[in-house]
């Protein structure tokens, strides 16, 4: 019925390697703890803009953090 | 579960009971009077003031419960609030919609205001019900 985002991502590995708790990494971010929950289990896909938050708190580029699928035919062609 | 999904809940519980109750007390004058004499309006009344009530109690208390397991809990709509609020809102308002029109339709038919009342009534609880479904679905399951 209602299909997750095919965004992955690797804030939980991460995070955990920079030892922050999810509570520390949400408050940082500002949103909330279960928002960044839903973030690491790909249910939810952030905003640009947290997702650039999230980088630059963890010191990664975009694309370390965040993965999308390149082999479907996604809509996104010019 | 956060804060507004906790909200969410809330106001889904409260919308059904006070539907419940609505028709516990409406539906069985539908079959022993003429529709005219239905006593529906006080009822409508006290069953959405109620609603409202119950839901801001439902929501307090489990916040409370919420807060002692959890003192550090935020009380705040985040942007996946926000975006979930939304979805849920367009969900809603197509029934709406549907019970604004089938109201209108009765209006021009000049059926009884008990059909007008309750098709205005029924588009309401079901834009707050299967909107408030709708919402718990993507809080539990993801963004579509």
């Amino acid at each position: 019925m209602v299909k997750p985002t095919r965004i992955t991502n690797t804030i939980r590995a991460t995070r955990e390697a920079a030892g922050m708790t999810q509570a520390e990494v949400a408050r940082r971010i500002g949103v909330t703890r279960q928002t960044l929950i839903a973030i690491e289990q790909g249910k939810y896909s952030p905003s640009l803009e947290l997702a650039f938050q999230l980088s630059r708190l963890f010191g990664v580029a975009i694309d370390d953090l965040f993965q999308y699928p390149t082999d479907a035919a996604d809509g996104a062609t010019a | 579960m956060g804060y507004v999904e906790r909200n969410t809940w809330s106001q889904l519980i409260a919308s059904a009971v006070g539907t419940i109750v609505y028709l516990a007390l409406v539906l069985p004058q539908v079959w022993s009077l003429p529709v005219g004499e239905i006593a529906w309006q006080w009822p409508m009344v006290w069953t959405i003031v109620g609603a409202i009530v119950v839901s801001i109690v439902i929501s307090i208390l489990w916040g409370i419960g919420a807060g002692m397991r959890d003192p550090d809990e935020e009380h705040r709509a985040d942007q996946r609030d926000r975006e979930i609020e939304h979805l849920g809102d367009r969900v809603g308002q197509a029934f709406m919609v549907i019970g604004g029109l089938a109201a209108l339709i009765l209006a021009m038919v000049q059926a009884e205001w008990f059909w007008i009342g309750n098709a205005v009534f029924a588009g309401f609880f079901l834009s707050a019900f299967i909107g408030g479904i709708a919402r718990i679905v993507v809080y539990r399951r993801g963004m579509p």
